[in-house]
């Protein structure tokens, strides 16, 4: 089964006549690049990351924090909203920050990009329960709490299947709760 | 090893780096520090209130090119403080700001003077630091001091709690600093600099635009080296105003919207454009998207994240301007001559000249023109100069040339009034020997006038020269043009007495009413062992022009 194309697939319009400039969809300005920041792990530093980004009006779709191999160092996952211009003021300002030691930026195809969401239904019926169970199996989810009227589905893959995976199992069961990390990601391979 | 209390420990790493000098202010939670100073050689200068503290400390350091530092206690005292910080930050002035803070065991719980002001500061500081244990203060001062001064330079701030203050721990006073997250660039690529000489020598018409990152990197000689080496022109930001001698041939003065005329005019028909150390400020540029639209953009800064921020720069170059003008001057001393200029030699030679006798200035009149054009006449040409903001602060930069680089500071950035005073008394700290004098209006000068206190309590001379309008002059102007003169909130009807107001605080205070009286002023203030402030009464309606109204380009400038 295939998860839902991102938006990002609309082509260009083309122009009408020639030398006239190409007007472009807001999805195609959009980049889908993803950012991630090794910081010191330390006080205020999501603090200050997150009032650069609000300071410099970046927009940010996701971020992500947690440990890495270091004790003294986090990895962060961002996502940005806006322009391939955009993306790389964001770096260079990511860049001047003395909490930041690294920062980079990834495509999808060059890594492995994943988030984790817990998603609660409410069922009331074995045949719901059992559409979100199968529904869950065959995409890699797993449900981890079931209760009387209620079931809580497990699920990491991409932001795309995610949703996909949303909007298929609430024809069987009515959303109650979701929670996303946001996306996080590595490059593939080693450099 | 024994142990030391963490105040005694800021005050040794203060000393370690050189910082001399501290302007502030004591109140509960900095007590241990004011202590600690009491036995040592650091010379404390109190001001009445915390603004003023980190005004005099940038002043300080604008001239020193060393970080200023000030002291304030915390919650009002370090609020007070972030005005000043802000001024620091949007300038890229190195500061260190120190505050006292409540005792960990308060901080969270809305104690007596608590405020939260590493978070308020976060916006408006390079770095900021608040150690929690003693023993981390001289390694935390040693990284502030390196943070604030290098790279592009700002303010710093270290938050400090008072449990921390009195606590002992055993000390170790490194010298090496190590910022794993900090290595500004200095150097830059030379293949860099390669492409942008060929970019200029085959420009037929090439400018420079100086801004203030030549005065940051004290980069005079360079900038004058290669100028002369290229004979092209330069333009400055008003932060860069007097980074290049304005007397010089090659001077056009400041761009933006009360820029020099011939400044906004040449750079128009510039086709090669080499900018060193500016962001390309929008009071600069005017409307950006018509700045300079066809012409080929080089920009060199120290700050990366400059590079296309605000104009998109046909070739960016990451480096220190000192580092990168000298490497350019050196590879351009090899090379065989450049291509033909003559014809934009003859036409920036001519506009100029026709610029000059567009300006009518009566002498016999007192004004902010003839004020300003006399000062210049009578201020020796190594005084340091500083001005308040609005009105005052353009006329300044349009009508009082600097000839001596480096000689003239203004919050250019944050548009600060009452700026301009305390940088005088910092500036004169830093400068005992050389005259300070600082060009402002009266809405300006009113609001740090407390300085008056430390200027004369402390040996500090400075002359004040007051543009006096009885008006906000810049919000007056506007309301003028673009508000059909329906003036509200603008009128100060010349209160206080400024002459009262300087003797009240047993300055000199003298109030002139000729261009002659005031040229009199002037040298009396000059030979003065104590702050002159000089009155001079002008036109409450008088309007800075040229004028590029906010949202236009350059190309639309108002003459008059």
């Amino acid at each position: 089964m295939s998860a839902t194309q991102p938006a990002s697939t609309t082509g260009r319009i083309p122009s009408r006549t020639s030398g006239e400039e190409v007007i472009e969809s807001e999805d195609r300005k959009q980049t889908h690049r993803i950012v991630y920041a090794i910081v010191e792990n330390q006080r205020g530093v999501l603090h200050r990351i997150s009032g650069m980004f609000r300071a410099k009006g970046f927009n940010i779709t996701s971020i992500s924090i947690g440990g890495t191999s270091s004790p003294d160092l986090a990895r962060m996952t961002i996502v940005p909203k806006g322009d391939e211009d955009s993306l790389q003021l964001l770096v260079k300002q990511l860049q001047k920050m003395i909490d930041v030691i690294e920062v980079g930026i990834m495509t999808h195809s060059e890594s492995v990009a994943r988030e984790l969401a817990l998603v609660k239904f409410e069922t009331h019926d074995y045949k719901g329960r059992n559409a979100i169970l199968d529904l869950s199996n065959s995409l890699g989810a797993r449900a981890v709490d079931i209760a009387r009227d209620s079931i809580v589905v497990e699920f990491t893959a991409t932001p795309e299947r995610i949703e996909f995976f949303i909007i298929e199992a609430s024809k069987s069961g009515v959303v109650k709760e979701i929670v996303r990390t946001g996306l996080t990601a590595l490059k593939r391979g080693l450099q | 090893v024994s142990k030391i209390s963490g105040s005694k420990a800021l005050i040794k790493s203060l000393q370690n780096e050189g910082a001399n000098v501290l302007f502030g202010m004591p109140g509960g939670a900095n007590l241990p520090i004011y202590d600690e100073l009491y036995n040592s050689e650091i010379r404390h200068i109190l001001v009445r209130h915390e603004q003023l503290a980190a005004h005099m400390a940038d002043g300080f350091a604008r001239v020193s090119r060393r970080p200023g530092v000030c002291l304030a206690t915390s919650g009002p005292g370090a609020t007070n403080l972030v005005t000043g910080i802000a001024t620091a930050y949007m300038d890229s002035i190195p500061m260190v700001a120190i505050t006292g803070q409540v005792a960990t065991t308060s901080i969270g719980r809305d104690a007596f003077q608590e405020c939260d002001i590493m978070g308020v500061a976060s916006p408006v500081t390079k770095y900021a630091f608040q150690p929690l244990n003693p023993a981390l203060i001289p390694d935390m001062v040693k990284k502030a001091f390196h943070i604030a001064s290098t790279g592009r330079p700002g303010p710093v701030l270290i938050d400090i709690p008072k449990d921390i203050q009195t606590g002992e721990a055993e000390m170790e006073f490194s010298k090496n600093v190590n910022i794993r997250g900090y290595n500004p660039v200095v150097e830059p690529d030379p293949v860099q600099i390669e492409k942008a000489i060929e970019l200029i020598l085959n420009a037929e018409r090439p400018m420079i635009l100086a801004g203030g990152g030549v005065a940051i990197a004290g980069a005079f000689q360079e900038l004058q080296a290669l100028a002369e080496a290229l004979m092209c022109p330069v333009a400055t930001t008003f932060k860069g105003k007097g980074v290049f001698n304005e007397t010089h041939p090659l001077a056009l003065g400041p761009i933006g919207m009360h820029g020099h005329l011939e400044a906004n005019r040449l750079i128009l028909e510039a086709d090669v454009l080499l900018a060193v150390g500016t962001r390309f400020s929008d009071r600069s540029t005017g409307k950006v998207s018509d700045f300079v639209p066809k012409t080929t953009v080089i920009h060199i800064d120290v700050d990366p994240s400059e590079i296309n921020k605000n104009k998109k720069a046909d070739l960016g170059i990451v480096g220190d301007v000192k580092a990168s003008m000298r490497m350019m001057i050196n590879s351009i001393v090899h090379r065989a001559q450049r291509g033909e200029t003559q014809k934009w030699k003859k036409r920036f030679a001519e506009v100029k000249e026709n610029c000059k006798n567009e300006w009518k200035i009566d002498m016999s009149k007192v004004s902010a023109l003839s004020i300003l054009k006399k000062l210049r006449e009578v201020l020796p040409h190594d005084s340091l100069v500083t001005t308040e903001v609005g009105q005052c602060q353009m006329w300044a930069s349009l009508h009082f040339d600097v000839i001596e680089p480096g000689t003239f500071y203004s919050s250019t950035g944050l548009g600060t009034m009452g700026f301009g005073f305390p940088a005088a008394v910092g500036a004169k700290v830093a400068a005992p020997n050389r005259p300070v004098l600082d060009i402002a209006g009266d809405g300006s000068f009113n609001m740090t006038e407390a300085a008056l206190a430390t200027s004369v309590l402390d040996n500090i001379p400075v002359i004040v020269v007051i543009l006096n309008n009885t008006m906000l002059g810049m919000v007056a102007q506007w309301q003028r043009l673009f508000y059909q003169r329906r003036y509200n909130g603008v009128k100060l009807y010349g209160i206080p007495d400024f002459v009262k107001l300087a003797e009240a605080y047993r300055a000199q205070g003298l109030r002139v009413q000729s261009v002659d009286e005031f040229a009199k002023a002037v040298r009396l203030g000059l030979r003065s062992d104590v702050t002159t402030v000089i009155d001079i009464p002008i036109s409450p309606e008088e309007d800075v022009f040229p004028f590029v109204v906010p949202g236009t380009a350059l190309k639309d400038m108002v003459i008059a």
